[in-house]
């Protein structure tokens, strides 16, 4: 077992760092202002390789692992959390295309998501299929050589700026086994996109509802098999979690930063804060549990990558764990800027703003107690 | 043509630097170490002459411990074609770099050399000059700009005046200034592909150059430590401090 990094994962890395310094950092105030989604940058991104980290070689992406990619991306978070999770949602739209895709689908789109040249949106969530995600309403009734669309999607990442939408559909009966998975032309007749939601963090990214009326999808455009959606789904889902919990990490990580040259030069009552005691002792249980997170993460990663039977509990513990603690460092260092820390000026409410939804989305983290307890209560279960 | 880098493993420019408590030295005990600026942006020089055709090869040299490899490899990724590691066990002092690299000029043959102006450690500003004149071949240093042209470089330096271009004849040596290029970020897949580019490694002994110690460290002292500012009561007071104490200001 070797939990130091590899001569390219410590490479990989430290560009990511100089870029998410130079690129995002700068910007990530007033992306998140004035709601700008910066496909400018996207596009930088994309021509270094961040767009298809786990997406196939032979298509253009760099086949890297999870845990790779997870080193990456919270390089990234530390400038931007908003900017890098939607660069994790657009990786698992080029991954899904590009792994489950049939030839004219991996024509037509694969080489454009890898590179960034078009964006992605994944489309799961809808008004009345939240946490129950299987109990999706949208259809997708085959009509000779098409199938036609119709429903609504909620919460959409990069709605309305996007060219290429991942949608799970229903093509059978109820449940899982009924969803299919489906990749669509963003701009196709019948699509419908909704306001842009205010929301109270993740600003530079827009999320709207969908609308699908009639919207007519080529059959060759399917995913896998029909009724394989919920199988692709929730292997996107594993790889999510890992990605949202490392966007908690590197935020948390930035906080902890600031927050740390904050205690070294504020005074009060003659002294800088970092001589107090009880500050010093947050600061030691921030750090300790940061690492913790981020151990779990990675663990969490180096399961899916393995492909353990358990890597679904494992990236559920892991987003469990790792935003809820995260969201916690984030919240304690802004308390240690005081007043500073809840004005715009400082980044701090920003990281607390942008990682809070990290406990909501990509399953909520009561869902993820369920997937965890229902593992542990299993009969003749092994230990995790 | 080819051209030949040197690039040297300094100290991350974003790292707050300490100095060992007996003073002999910076400490760089788990310490975050990079390719010097200065040296990057000589090898981005390099890689745009490939780019635009007029190089056919960049070759990086460094010297240095094992873990110098790392700052070839980077180089590498930005774009070099093959590195040379000249192993020693410390850090050479700047005259002992000038003749391994002159022996590596001499065996390389390149038409052009490009070194950063300085190293962010020791900020020394030898050892492309110290190149030129064990080479006897004519030097451009602190360039911000770089023409090939035929069998002549034109190198524009930055100078205390301003602005000056050299025609020099190649084979030639450049020093880069800050504001020669913009290095590009490595992109992933060239960080994947460099390593598997060629990385020779050779000894001094190889060489046939004997490493001397020219210079001894004697004493390494932080800078001191800003004191706190005082409060003035009027703008009078301003100007006579100005004046008086800092100096900062003549009489008039």
């Amino acid at each position: 077992m070797d939990f130091e990094l590899n001569e390219d994962q410590i490479a990989f890395a430290d560009m990511a760092r100089a870029f998410a310094q130079n690129e995002l950092e700068p910007n990530a105030a007033e992306w998140d202002q004035e709601a700008i989604f910066p496909t400018d940058v996207l596009q930088k991104a994309g021509e270094l390789g961040f767009c298809a980290l786990y997406t196939p070689e032979e298509v253009g992406g760099l086949g890297l692992s999870r845990l790779d990619a997870s080193i990456i991306f919270e390089q990234l978070s530390m400038g931007c959390t908003s900017t890098t999770a939607y660069i994790t949602i657009h990786n698992m739209v080029s991954w899904m295309v590009a792994s489950f895709g049939g030839p004219a689908v991996i024509e037509q789109w694969a080489e454009g998501l890898a590179s960034g040249q078009l964006l992605g949106s994944y489309c799961l969530t809808e008004p009345n299929a939240g946490s129950d995600a299987a109990s999706l309403k949208t259809t997708a009734r085959r009509d000779g050589d098409h199938y036609v669309l119709n429903g609504s999607k909620i919460f959409i990442s990069g709605a309305g700026s996007t060219d290429v939408l991942v949608v799970m559909a229903r093509t059978g009966g109820e449940g899982a086994s009924g969803i299919s998975a489906f990749a669509v032309d963003a701009k196709s007749e019948g699509i419908s996109y909704g306001r842009k939601e205010d929301k109270m963090g993740w600003n530079c990214q827009p999320t709207r509802m969908i609308t699908f009326e009639d919207v007519r999808v080529p059959a060759e455009n399917l995913l896998a098999q029909e009724g394989e959606g919920f199988k692709i789904a929730m292997k996107g889902l594993d790889g999510g979690r890992i990605n949202i919990a490392t966007c908690s990490v590197g935020t948390a990580q930035q906080a902890l930063n600031k927050a740390r040259e904050y205690m070294l030069e504020r005074k009060q009552f003659g002294k800088r804060l970092a001589d107090f005691q009880a500050l010093q002792f947050r600061l030691a249980d921030m750090q300790t549990e940061l690492v913790a997170a981020r151990q779990m993460v990675r663990l969490a990663a180096s399961k899916l990558d393995k492909g353990h039977p358990d890597a679904t509990t494992y990236c559920a513990m892991a987003k469990r764990f790792a935003t809820d603690v995260c969201y916690n460092i984030c919240d304690e260092a802004l308390q240690l800027y005081g007043g500073n820390g809840y004005i715009k000026e400082y980044p701090m409410e920003r990281y607390l703003r942008d990682t809070r939804v990290h406990r909501i989305l990509e399953g909520t983290n009561e869902v993820m107690r369920l997937i965890i307890s229902r593992r542990v209560l299993a009969d003749g279960a092994a230990e995790l | 043509m080819k051209v030949l880098v040197a690039v040297k493993r300094v100290i991350d420019y974003n790292v707050k630097v300490r100095v060992k408590s007996d003073h002999t030295d910076v400490d760089l005990a788990n310490v975050k170490m990079a390719l010097n600026p200065f040296c990057e942006i000589a090898v981005e020089e390099a890689v745009r002459l490939k780019e635009a055709g007029t190089a056919s090869e960049v070759v990086v040299v460094s010297i240095g411990p094992k873990a110098c490899q790392e700052q070839i490899r980077t180089a590498l990724a930005l774009g070099a074609d093959r590195g040379i590691q000249i192993e020693t066990d410390t850090m050479p002092e700047s005259l002992n770099v000038a003749k391994l690299l002159a022996k590596v000029v001499e065996a390389e043959q390149p038409q052009l050399v490009i070194l950063g102006k300085q190293s962010i450690d020791a900020d020394n500003n030898q050892t492309g000059q110290m190149l030129g004149a064990l080479l006897d071949l004519p030097q451009g240093t602190f360039a911000s700009d770089v023409k090939v042209a035929g069998d002549k470089v034109n190198v524009t330096r930055e100078v205390d005046g301003g602005l000056q271009t050299l025609a020099l004849n190649l084979p030639a040596i450049v020093t880069t200034d800050l504001r020669l290029n913009e290095p590009r970020y490595a992109s992933l897949p060239n960080i994947m592909k460099a390593k598997k580019k060629p990385l020779e490694v050779k000894t001094p002994t190889d060489l046939g150059v004997e490493l001397k110690s020219h210079t001894r460290l004697l004493n390494v002292t932080p800078p001191a430590e800003r004191q706190a500012g005082i409060r003035v009561s009027s703008v009078d007071e301003l100007v006579d401090k100005l004046k008086n104490e800092a100096k900062v200001l003549r009489g008039g």
